[in-house]
């Protein structure tokens, strides 16, 4: 894990407004998402988490004012599992379309074995489950070298043990020097400071 | 130390800039009353060079000498056909401002032009057919320039339906836009790919007059013609503008002002 | 890498593979059904019959490129990472112009021989499909990109992208009509491949664009 100096900032917005079918859903929106810090995006349905995620990300380039920039690459970790049926468990990892085949066997089995998978491996993902398809996609983090995380509800369709054990990689990815930026109905249990931003009426706190 | 060495990664991963200086320079309102107020004048004008146009053309030109009376469906056969093309560019001109410089007014223009150019290049193809009928006798002739005309046609018709496709009217434009820059690039290839084709495949009952130099006489109105379908593109592609702005701006404050100027603001 | 990825999912799936053998195979028991046995009648219009089957099997696999990884959200994935989206683009349609065009090719010999082409065509009709059913994938690739996001892309893509296809259509039948009547088909290769070049060099940049809007929409 890479050992940025805690402060340094990993994504920067500026002014950031979007409006959607006519309707604002935030506006003039800047804040900085600095290495060592937990950001969590609050707010109701259509509040706009997903499309401020996806912002962020860099998916989303067209239709809202405002600046946005990017320190490096983040890994984003969307609503769909990018799971591709007919691959197994390690062969979507290992093949999988972000990252080239940068990650050693031994590697993508550990990181299998923290999601829970242990024994999967080499099933084809359509046998899986769909939280077992998160848990794949999931996997990725136990993988990834970005610093900035994006992730888009990663506790859907997790059972409450595989929540806590991603709360607590969560907790030790920021502890490490990185940033994780949360969208979340539920409330973040790590030790560490949550900075809420609540996009009902776009409040920073 | 290492910082540093983090600000020069930083600044060569600084992977995008959004900028918000060109939405400002096409000010959807500004856009709006500049094209009236060219409408208002340009108008009246196109009206009275094709009124002119049509009646030198039609009336007071003699007869051709081969061809009779039939040849004057000229005077808005190859206008059409001329603007037709031209409104191509026009559009995929348009199309790459709005991809370059992410103006939006540009997508609109691209978006007005579509149906215009179409509308053209089927008058073109539908008098040329006319035109055929007492000249060569037949309707249709798989003739380069036809051919051409016609995929010409299609590409339009892509653009329209591309454009109808999409639900979000943004993404939309930005498609169109690419489609039709990826059109510009194809139609000098599809040109010459079928005028290739027809000279190896040309039948010999078939011979153009286009040799014979036209007549001044005949060319003035004719000139007259194409410049005026020129002024009717350009308005038809600002008046679509007015109401494709209007309706992508159907919430903002200046439209609702426009619409009850004494409404609450 | 992806390359690989594309071909293997491919051959997981052999019967996607199949399909447009089949559909080419059964296209071309049509024609003489349409048309009637006679064999010269048949060696006549077998290049362009040909031809225009390959398009259209180019065309109908061409929707499916983007779409499984759109609808999975493996398509945002590769939008993110950090290689080149060019070549990631590149990697894709070169895939499917393997499991489609090149395997096109390959087997057309044996449809050839239905539509009674003369025998010393049958190598130009190969090269000339290899070659052809790239510019193919690539152009479709740029359809395929703009219409991967809507609900009812299918009939939309032919309309976008077959005009497209006119001049590849015009120089592949060329240069097998070339080959029948035994003039130099260098000329229409050396056109498809100009073609081919400058599809490689602008067709994925307008994929990738294509894709970001569809992503985004």
């Amino acid at each position: 894990m890479t050992d940025s100096a805690v402060g340094e900032s990993l994504a920067e917005v500026k002014d950031l407004g979007l409006a959607r079918g006519g309707r604002v859903l935030f506006e003039s929106l800047s804040f900085a998402i600095r290495a060592g810090e937990l950001w969590q995006l609050e707010g109701g349905n259509g509040a706009g988490k997903t499309s401020l995620l996806r912002i962020l990300a860099g998916l989303s380039r067209y239709g809202f004012d405002g600046l946005v920039s990017r320190a490096e690459v983040p890994l984003y970790v969307g609503h769909q599992a990018a799971v591709k049926g007919l691959f197994s468990a390690r062969e979507n990892l290992s093949w999988h379309v972000s990252g080239g085949c940068v990650f050693a066997d031994e590697q993508i089995e550990q990181a299998l074995q923290r999601v829970g998978l242990c024994g999967f491996e080499d099933t084809p993902s359509h046998a899986l489950s769909a939280g077992q398809h998160r848990r794949v996609n999931l996997a990725r983090l136990f993988l990834s070298e970005a610093r900035l995380w994006l992730l888009d509800e990663p506790f859907t369709a997790i059972d409450a043990a595989g929540v806590s054990e991603l709360q607590e990689r969560i907790g030790g990815h920021v502890a490490r020097g990185g940033a994780v930026v949360v969208t979340s109905h539920q409330p973040l249990h790590v030790d560490h400071t949550v900075h809420h931003l609540s996009l009902d009426g776009a409040r920073i706190s | 130390m290492s910082s540093r060495i983090g600000a020069a990664q930083k600044g060569l991963y600084n992977l995008t800039v959004m900028w918000t200086f060109f939405h400002k320079l096409g000010s959807p309102p500004w856009l709006y009353g500049i094209a009236g107020a060219i409408v208002r004048w340009l108008l009246p004008l196109t009206i009275l060079a094709l009124l002119v146009g049509a009646a030198w053309g039609l009336l007071f030109t003699s007869p051709d000498f081969r061809q009779g009376n039939s040849y004057r469906i000229i005077y808005i056969h190859v206008p059409s056909a001329v603007v037709a093309l031209a409104g191509y560019y026009v559009m995929a001109i348009a199309g790459a401002v709005s991809l370059i410089w992410r103006m939006k007014m540009a997508d609109v223009a691209m978006k007005a032009a579509a149906p215009v150019g179409a509308a053209l290049t089927f008058i073109a193809l539908f008098t040329g057919a006319l035109w055929g009928k007492p000249t060569w006798g037949t309707w249709w002739e798989w003739d380069a320039r036809i051919t051409s005309m016609l995929i010409l046609l299609f590409l339009y018709l892509g653009v329209v339906a591309l454009y109808e496709a999409f639900d979000n009217k943004e993404a939309a434009g930005r498609a169109c836009a690419i489609l039709s820059l990826v059109g510009m690039v194809n139609i000098p290839i599809i040109y010459k790919s079928v005028d290739w084709w027809y000279s190896l495949h040309q039948p010999a009952s078939i011979k153009f007059s286009g040799e014979s130099a036209i007549d001044s006489s005949m060319l003035y109105p004719l000139l007259l013609m194409i410049g005026a379908f020129y002024a009717l593109f350009t308005c038809c592609l600002l008046m679509n503008m007015r109401a494709e702005l209007l309706q992508r701006e159907s919430r903002t404050a200046w439209v609702r002002r426009l619409v009850k100027p004494d409404g609450p603001r | 890498m992806l390359l690989r990825r594309q071909l293997s999912l491919a051959i997981r799936r052999p019967i996607e593979i199949g399909n447009p053998l089949v559909f080419f195979a059964i296209v071309v028991a049509l024609f003489p059904l349409g048309i009637g046995p006679a064999s010269e009648q048949l060696a006549m219009i077998a290049p362009g019959a040909i031809w225009i089957i390959a398009l259209l099997s180019s065309l109908l696999t061409s929707d499916s490129v983007f779409r499984s990884d759109f609808d999975d959200g493996s398509l945002e994935q590769l939008l993110l990472a950090p290689q080149p989206l060019y070549l990631s683009v590149l990697a894709y349609l070169c895939a499917h112009w393997v499991v489609t065009g090149l395997l096109l090719a390959l087997v057309s010999p044996v449809f050839a021989l239905m539509l009674n082409l003369p025998a010393e065509a049958v190598g130009t009709l190969m090269v000339s499909l290899a070659l052809g059913t790239a510019v193919l994938s690539l152009v479709g690739g740029i359809g395929a990109a703009l219409t991967v996001g809507l609900k009812r892309g299918g009939m939309l893509i032919s309309l976008l992208i077959l005009p497209l296809y006119i001049p590849v259509l015009i120089f592949g039948t060329a240069a097998v009509q070339a080959a029948v009547s035994g003039a130099p088909v260098g000329p229409f290769l050396a056109l498809l491949g100009a073609m081919l070049s400058l599809a490689i060099a602008l067709g994925p940049l307008a994929t990738a664009a294509g894709l970001r809007i569809s992503i985004d929409a």
